[in-house]
């Protein structure tokens, strides 16, 4: 995977406060996983997993206090390795003399947070998750329309941007254009955002670079959104035959996920941004359970078996 | 003007599938085709015209077509009307 976090990352994020080690918050996360060291502490060392951050919540600091300070000494010292991040308290409650004295030794920062144990722990995972996961970059855009994340794609030219700029006029939000980053949530998300540098920038051809949120305000962007569906833009080929009743089943697979994707053709005097807003609406519509081309087919059958029946 | 007519046995009818091939198929002729059912004529390239007709089985079906290219666009309908077992 290679991607990495440092331990001062977690601290802006996730608001912690620094007990001891502020010289050492260079040090590198990479795995998302914590442990609480609670038998550990009883001395069983096997599959100790050292490149976690390890989270000491009430049971680990209580048990601590039962033992002698030489035990603890001890345990602590075996705690800290080479490859761990950093020891994260929750509760406020004060860390044990030997852990800050382990951890010194091997330059390993102690971190303490108010937060009880169980939701720190869910909070410092999903950061970690969201910086950790893998990314995929495709060329694109994103925008939230009803909330529902839309990802345009297309060849160049094609007219994305422009359609992004239209959707956002008419009030829907922009996440991202030109390159959208991709990162698997959870087992059924994928979550797209900008490259930090392009943030809220779009590229219109003839204009130039646009700053969304300088013109349009802070209300026509959002800084990233769970991709529902893909909108892929083709040139119309009287040819290739396009879907007539909405009933098609094509996906776009990202990581492990697959994405409902429909194919929209392009041609002079298609309102683009409208047909978007309105396939983006009838998807949320099927969703609901309101799916007219269903509706439609039951009809149809009902009305040819009368038909029929003459 | 190019004729011909139809006697539909498929036991589902003109339903949502044929009726998508049958407009696709239509689609791809330049000429004007039309599809008549009970009176009503309805333009073979327009899918929710041609299902609103509810077409069922043992019905009896015209198709005109009407342009540079009549005759190829009523024989490539039937073909599909065929290898649909729409019709015989």
């Amino acid at each position: 995977m290679g991607s990495s976090v440092t331990v001062q990352e977690l601290v802006e994020a996730i608001d912690l406060e620094v007990y001891s080690g502020d010289a050492y918050l260079g040090r590198k996360i990479e795995v998302s996983d914590l442990s609480r060291p609670g038998l550990e502490l009883t001395g069983y060392f096997n599959y100790y997993p050292q490149n976690r951050v390890q989270l000491f919540g009430r049971t680990e600091i209580s048990f601590s206090k039962q033992m002698t300070s030489d035990e603890r000494l001890i345990v602590m010292r075996r705690m800290c390795q080479e490859e761990t991040p950093a020891f994260l308290i929750s509760r406020e409650l004060v860390p044990p003399q030997e852990l800050i004295q382990a951890a010194e030794e091997k330059q390993i920062p102690v971190l303490i947070s108010d937060q009880p144990t169980t939701r720190l722990s869910s909070n410092v995972t999903s950061f970690l998750e969201e910086k950790l996961a893998e990314r995929f970059s495709v060329h694109g855009v994103l925008v939230d329309i009803y909330g529902m994340g839309v990802l345009i794609t297309g060849d160049s030219g094609i007219g994305k941007s422009e359609t992004a700029l239209e959707l956002i006029q008419r009030g829907h939000r922009l996440v991202a254009d030109d390159r959208v980053d991709l990162y698997m949530m959870d087992e059924s998300r994928i979550v797209g955002e900008p490259p930090e540098i392009l943030a809220h920038l779009i590229e219109i051809r003839g204009v130039g670079i646009i700053d969304v949120v300088n013109l349009f305000g802070v209300g026509a962007i959002r800084t990233s959104k769970t991709v529902n569906l893909a909108v892929n833009l083709k040139l119309w080929n009287k040819n290739e035959q396009y879907d007539r009743l909405g009933s098609s089943e094509e996906t776009l697979h990202v990581f492990d996920v697959d994405i409902p994707k429909i194919s929209i053709p392009v041609r002079t005097g298609r309102n683009l941004s409208n047909i978007i807003e309105v396939a983006a609406m009838n998807f949320r519509a099927k969703q609901m359970g309101y799916d007219a081309t269903a509706t439609l087919n039951r009809n149809l059958e009902e009305l040819i078996r009368k038909n029929s029946d003459e | 003007m190019e004729k011909r007519e139809f006697h539909i046995i498929a036991e589902t009818g003109i339903h949502a599938r044929p009726a998508t091939l049958l407009v696709q198929s239509a689609s791809k002729y330049n000429s004007d085709i039309n599809l008549e059912y009970k009176g009503k004529s309805v333009n073979l390239k327009s899918i929710m015209g041609v299902m609103s007709l509810g077409v069922g089985q043992g019905s009896d079906v015209t198709i005109t077509a009407e342009g540079a290219d009549e005759a190829e666009a009523i024989s490539g309908v039937e073909e599909t009307m065929k290898k649909e077992g729409l019709a015989e």
